[in-house]
């Protein structure tokens, strides 16, 4: 099948003027999961897992994320500027009133400016920003946010109850004149999957077994990547890095083995043995990790992924402009390193799920 | 407290934007729209920059209604780069963390849900300074 024609690419060229991380400060370890429901025998699919402190959902942890990447543009960018305020998540505090619009108004972006949220699972982020880059890219606005955060649930027992984690990233696009990471193109593939889903007013998703790994995650990001790689040309080799979205530890380190890359590649970005999976975070906090290291000139393939099902592709080539901006706020490594660790009991009150009722 | 009234403090709560006094110069919070130094007419706004220290500290055992799933927690006079004093809630801090000259920074933080179905309000906290 020949992919001309379907790289996504603006009439101008867009880049990333700051980026920002978040992760909260409580870890769950794997093992305390494993010691309630599977008597220390099950086995885990990570170290440990970020969880919310109780006064933090994905607005505050947008806001984070979001003051850290305004923090790195420094004067490329008046916050009342800012032409949308975009956040991808599948853990919005209401189900009706938007987190966009309070994060707006907590930056400083409100009243004139686009405000939505966005959902599609684990990819929520990843399509904010690609909407934002055809927004700034079309010359609609100067400026645009586009934010992935969650605080995802697991049901008590599950399988996804060890590595459902919570953190944000945020990053603003302008003119690739600007910035510190230029966008050479995009490419999504998505297909109606029946691997993972929650339906309205459910506390808890569901997910359909056999459907979870390879018609899902490895289908979509295989197809992904060498789609985006096709249409520019370009191979595994011609990456220094690469983010390929992170549910477990060993998804990642798979898809980026049958894609050419090597583990040498990821290792930058792979924070999910630490945090857990931070859905629509996930791929886009591992590509702060890598901003935070990149040299100008080496370019990064980002690949997430979302249930029901999708993924979303980009290359980008770092600029000069990176070495005077990531210092002005935390590494993301700072963040994940950072930790206060709780037992499940712990866990279960900051979490809600004791009944007080 | 009320929706309306949550709404008006919006800005002073997201942001802690206070004023400045144009005639002598004071940075103003919560705003009054009058100086406190020197009386005069104050309405130039002035988002804070969010640093600060601990003037003094304790430890919330007994909270008033709407706080009680929060308790124990902290709660601080915090003394602004800028002048102002400010009370405030702390969090990400653990017991025994503490200590009065600590630098802190102001974080947007859930300060309380009305229940389940009510508006959640937000608002300044403060934590340790770097992470
Ligand atoms: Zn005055």
């Amino acid at each position: 099948m020949t992919h001309d024609g379907r790289l996504m690419k603006p009439a101008r060229d867009v880049g990333i003027l700051g980026y920002g991380a978040y992760v909260p400060r409580y870890r769950l370890p794997a093992t305390e999961v494993e010691r309630i429901w599977t008597d220390g025998e099950g086995g885990t699919p990570i170290n440990e897992k970020a969880v919310p402190g109780l006064d933090e959902d994905v607005v505050t942890i947008s806001i984070e994320a979001a003051r850290n990447a305004l923090a790195r543009a420094g004067d490329a960018v008046d916050p009342a500027r800012i032409g949308a305020v975009w956040v991808g998540s599948e853990s919005h505090p209401y189900a009706v009133k938007p987190t966009s619009t309070i994060v707006a108004e907590a930056i400083g972006a409100v009243p004139y400016t686009q405000a939505a949220d966005w959902q599609f699972a684990c990819k929520a982020g990843t399509e904010a920003m690609q909407a934002a880059i055809g927004f700034v890219g079309s010359g609609m606005v100067q400026v645009a946010m586009a934010i992935g955060a969650d605080t995802a649930q697991g049901r008590p027992g599950d399988a996804l109850e060890y590595t459902a984690g919570a953190g944000g990233a945020a990053y603003l696009l302008g003119a690739a004149e600007d910035a510190l990471a230029v966008f050479e193109g995009s490419f999504s593939f998505v297909t109606d999957t029946p691997d993972f889903w929650r339906r309205a007013y459910q506390h808890y998703p569901s997910h359909g077994g056999r459907f979870t790994g390879e018609p899902a995650y490895f289908r979509h990001i295989t197809e992904a990547a060498q789609g985006l790689m096709a249409a520019l040309g370009t191979s595994a080799a011609d990456y220094h890095y690469a983010i390929f979205h992170q549910p477990n530890v060993k998804f990642p380190q798979t898809v980026a083995r049958q894609l050419g890359f090597t583990q040498e590649q990821i290792a930058a970005g792979m924070f999910v043995g630490d945090v857990g999976n931070t859905y629509a975070a996930a791929s886009m906090l591992g590509l702060t990790g890598i901003l935070d290291v990149a040299a100008p000139g080496e370019r990064i393939l980002l690949v997430s992924f979302g249930s029901g099902a999708g993924s979303d592709a980009f290359s980008l080539r770092v600029t000069e402009k990176i070495e005077a901006r990531r210092n002005r706020a935390p590494a993301t490594r700072a963040y994940v390193t950072r930790r206060a660790p709780i037992d499940y009991a712990m866990y279960a009150r900051y979490r809600g799920k004791l009944t007080m009722k | 407290m009320s929706v309306a009234r949550n709404w008006r403090l919006q800005q002073q709560r997201y942001r802690l934007t206070g004023e400045r006094c144009d005639t002598c110069g004071a940075a103003i919070f919560p705003p009054r729209d009058v100086c406190p130094e020197c009386e005069a007419p104050a309405k130039t706004p002035l988002v804070f920059s969010g640093r600060g220290e601990i003037y003094s500290y304790s430890t919330v055992y007994h909270p008033p209604a709407e706080f009680e799933t929060a308790a124990p927690y902290m709660v601080a006079l915090v003394r602004l780069e800028e002048g102002p004093m400010v009370a405030a809630q702390l969090t990400d801090v653990d017991k025994g963390s503490v200590s009065i000259g600590m630098p802190v920074e102001m974080v947007t933080r859930k300060i309380r849900a009305e229940g389940d179905e009510g508006i959640i309000a937000y608002g300044y906290k403060f934590r340790p300074a770097g992470i």
